[in-house]
């Protein structure tokens, strides 16, 4: 019996468990913000460490691809595109569930998984 | 969610409202009078967005006064097609497909769909990658289990236990992100075998979190067991008697909280199970007595987070060396599956439920046909009888108590 009650008390006196904002308090600006943590007048949160082997978005090296195509074969999300004149791929990001299978198929290693994960922009490309 | 229910019976007197001005004053007054002792009954109806959790049914309630007389229940509301678009794939895509059924119990469902074609191909499952398969799937009911009991809490108007154990929660969904490279889809199972191996420097982090969850076991038992709000609120609401189970078909935690002794992992053991001895956890072993109702849900639930430690734990320490999956390059395992021909059929206990996956292959890349039932969709007739004679009030836990 009052568990819980205890346990609030307890969360009073301890440090936030969810990751923190990059700004302390929410800036009235977010550019003039930037512009200061530019300048070294303020400081940003540390970011949380993304594990090792984490599938985030995914690395295209063009130069290494011969074109075999098995990724497009895999992909479940026909997010791998061949383009057969050329003998390369098109990655869109956009369509990609990031279930890596394509970095696991390609027997060059022209595709790999990155640690980036913040990919909501307002462009496609 | 809360806002909806009231907004729908406000909607009801509104109309009766006007019901009232149309046969003059006087007939009015006798019907208000009527309400007041709970003579006439009205039905809402709630869904098919958001009824409780995220499944799209619709659910009619016959109300009188704040008891709610009958409850009928309106599936197919919404339709996917992932069966449709799984005949146009080959099995290598159709694992990330099927990962998307659910996206809390996303292993079982590539499990289950992996064991069907494994069957049809004659593929053997390297023992390593078995055990492998048992921790992810363990891994997944400890964090389905905790999510939804703060959605109970949340349900029951406890916001406080509900932050609690999604806290608590977090701490398997890092574990899960170190393992897999995802925190919920995980993408783990592949054909024959898994994707992923547990390096020796990972058991360490399973180990603690499986010792997290034990260590904090007798605190949440203290939160949501011993707590006399929460016991007021759940103790003898949504009674689903045994037989009741029985004749409904009901599966997962929602049979065995009704007493039924019924769990896959015990009835057909699967993956590393066959070497564990799983039992079935019904109120009796924890409680001592079977009620079969709201309590009995969130006993039996927590209860089987402890199990999934000791599972957990019991494969970590035991885990076999070897291979972990049974051919490495997919393309070749998709040559091979292409001259595969027949029936196959995955049965595995998903947290909510038996997980059932068909496929027939013909000799194609992509099968003929594929059939999925989600453990939802056997548990929903239960709902019924659970909700005869509730209150208004506890329509929301009730739907929630089966874990859409
Ligand atoms: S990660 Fe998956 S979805 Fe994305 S391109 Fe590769 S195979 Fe396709
Ligand atoms: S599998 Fe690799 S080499 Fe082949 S097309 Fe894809 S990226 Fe290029």
């Amino acid at each position: 019996m009052f568990g819980m009650a205890k346990e609030l008390l307890r969360q009073l006196f301890k440090k936030p468990f969810t990751n923190l904002f990059p700004a302390k308090r929410a800036p009235g600006s977010v550019k003039d913000f930037l512009k200061a943590v530019g300048e070294g007048k303020k400081k940003l949160n540390p970011p949380v460490p993304v594990p090792e082997g984490y599938r985030g978005k995914i690395r295209y090296y063009r130069d290494k691809c011969i074109g075999c195509g098995l990724c497009t074969r895999v992909c479940p999300a026909e997010a791998v595109v061949l383009i057969p004149e050329e003998k390369k791929i098109r990655y869109h990001m956009s369509r990609c569930c990031f279930c890596a299978q394509c970095v696991e198929v390609c027997p060059v290693k022209a595709l790999e998984t990155t640690q980036e994960f913040l990919l909501a922009d307002y462009k496609k490309s | 969610m809360k806002g909806q229910w009231c907004f729908m019976a406000e909607k009801e007197t509104m109309r009766h409202g006007k019901q009232r001005l149309d046969t003059g004053a006087g007939r009015g007054d006798e019907e208000t009078m009527q309400h007041a002792k709970g003579g006439t009954s009205f039905t809402i109806s709630i869904g098919p967005v958001h009824p409780a959790l995220k499944e799209p049914i619709q659910l009619d309630f016959e109300i009188e006064g704040e008891k709610v007389k009958n409850a009928d229940l309106r599936l197919s509301q919404a339709h996917r097609g992932i069966e449709w678009i799984g005949t146009n794939r080959n099995p290598i895509q159709i694992l990330y497909l099927a990962e998307r059924i659910c996206g809390i119990c996303n292993v079982c469902h590539t499990l289950s769909f992996c064991r069907a074609v494994e069957s049809i191909a004659n593929i053997e499952v390297p023992p390593r990658a078995q055990y492998i398969r048992t921790v992810t799937a363990e891994l997944e009911r400890i964090h389905s289990h905790m999510l939804w009991a703060g959605v109970a809490a949340h349900e029951l108007g406890f916001d406080s236990v509900m932050h609690y154990t999604w806290r608590a929660r977090e701490k398997v969904l890092d574990t899960i992100e170190i393992l897999t490279g995802n925190r919920v889809t995980k993408g783990m199972p592949t054909i024959g075998g898994v994707r992923r191996d547990f390096p020796e420097k990972h058991h360490k982090r399973i180990l603690e979190t499986v010792g997290f969850y034990k260590s904090i076991f007798g605190k949440l038992q203290d939160m949501l067991l011993h707590d006399p709000v929460i016991e007021a609120r759940t103790r003898g609401i949504g009674v689903l008697k045994k037989e009741e189970a029985l004749a409904l078909c009901a599966v997962g935690p929602t049979a065995r909280a009704s007493g039924v002794k019924r769990d896959v992992r015990q009835d057909e053991p699967y993956a590393a199970y066959c070497d564990l001895g799983v039992r079935a956890i019904t109120p009796k072993e924890v409680l001592g007595e079977v009620h079969g109702d709201v309590f009995d849900r969130i006993a039996v639930r927590l209860a089987e987070v402890a199990q999934s430690a000791d599972i957990i734990e019991h494969c970590v320490r035991n885990i076999p060396e070897g291979k972990i999956v049974f051919e490495e390059k997919p393309i070749k395992v998709l040559a091979q599956l292409r001259g595969a021909q027949g029936e196959g059929i995955g049965r595995l206990e998903a947290p909510r439920g038996e997980v059932f996956h068909y496929v027939k292959m013909t000799g194609q890349e992509a099968p003929y046909a594929w059939k999925v039932k989600a453990p939802t969709y056997s548990n929903l007739l239960s709902i019924l009888p659970m909700m005869r004679e509730a209150q208004i009030a506890d329509i929301p836990i009730i739907a929630a108590s089966i874990d859409p």
